[in-house]
């Protein structure tokens, strides 16, 4: 069952690929790059790692909120007509419920105050992180040495989105590219 | 451009020296206490912003341009990777090898000095290069920007 959803969802967001690479209108190309993220978060859930999950939505609201500014004023999408009053309730109620439900799920499902998980599981990760971790990596401070030993290669991951987002800041805001972008397109 | 008052200025010039060599020390005992190279990085920046504020952005981008800002950055990102790749060379082919560790823990005397735990203070190192240099840099990026009025009026 798991692996059905999972070669669904993969299926879904390779149609999605194509359809953002293809189509011609430039917001449903930004739809559809959402649609795919939002999938690689579903994916990170069903490969077990929550907290990714969390970042990719996270991520992936913010980017599609960015890029749609930033193509709405190319394309100049109207949406007319005013809004229906049933239709804003019924959904309104459906978030409510939603919510609630998540809500229930997390205070259920969240261990008591004083008690952590990894206390409770004896082969957790994390018990090793404090058992071995000045004997291992030889720090005193566990938390440099289980971010820069034991999981070093997450932190060269974050330093690379760090380098890239300011190399996209300086390429964008310097003077040659708005130069660029106000002549027009040939 | 041309800053705040003389006592801003006067103030916010001695304290940048003592921000600075507190950023300093935050990266460089980072395996020690807490801290590490992103906090010790952000307070690098920040002695460099306090200057922008006090100062005007010409004094700053006299001390420490853009191109230099970004070199600083780069060579950040390059030696936390080569960091990671010596552990390939030298240690038993995994990525981040602490290849320094077994001599310090050999004796407990050094496990708990400046100079331990192998290469987790070459990484706070790195980092702290980068991220200083990267936030210094979009404060300065930022600041240069304006849009101009000429070109709202053409959309």
């Amino acid at each position: 069952m798991d692996i059905f959803v999972f070669y669904t969802l993969l299926a879904f967001m390779i149609i999605a690929a194509f359809i953002a690479v293809e189509t011609k209108n430039l917001l449903s190309s930004v739809i559809c790059v959402g649609a795919i993220g939002f999938g690689v978060s579903l994916m990170f859930l069903f490969l077990s790692a929550p907290d990714i999950a969390i970042t990719q939505i996270v991520v992936e609201v913010l980017g599609l909120i960015i890029l749609i500014r930033a193509t709405i004023s190319r394309d100049l999408t109207f949406i007319t007509g005013d809004r229906e009053f049933f239709g804003t309730i019924v959904s309104i109620v459906i978030i409510f419920f939603i919510g609630l439900a998540g809500i229930m799920v997390f205070f259920k499902t969240l261990p008591e105050f004083g008690t952590p998980i990894f206390a409770k599981i004896p082969e957790a990760a994390s018990q090793t992180y404090i058992k071995e971790g000045l004997r291992e990596t030889g720090a005193a401070n566990l938390v440099a040495s289980v971010i820069l030993d034991f999981r070093a290669y997450d932190t060269l991951g974050e330093a690379t989105v760090l380098f890239t987002s300011i190399i996209g800041a300086t390429v964008i805001l310097r003077k040659k590219t708005r130069k660029l972008l106000e002549e027009p397109d040939v | 451009m041309k800053g705040m008052t003389v006592k801003v200025k006067t103030i916010s010039s001695w304290v940048k020296v003592l921000i600075f060599i507190f950023g300093i020390y935050i990266i460089i005992s980072g395996h020690l206490t807490p801290g590490g190279g992103f906090a010790g990085g952000v307070i690098l920046a920040s002695s460099y912003v306090l200057l922008m504020l006090a100062f005007g952005r010409k004094f700053v981008e006299e001390n420490l341009s853009l191109p230099i800002a970004s070199k600083i950055d780069c060579v950040g990102a390059l030696l936390f990777a080569a960091v990671a790749l010596f552990g390939l060379l030298f240690g038993a082919a995994s990525f981040f090898y602490n290849f320094f560790h077994q001599e310090y823990l050999a004796d407990k005397e050094t496990a708990l000095k400046l100079i331990s735990a192998g290469t987790i203070p070459l990484s706070n190192i790195a980092i702290g290069l980068k991220v200083g240099a990267s936030l210094f840099l979009v404060v300065l990026v930022l600041s240069i920007f304006r849009p101009e009025p000429s070109a709202d009026k053409k959309e």
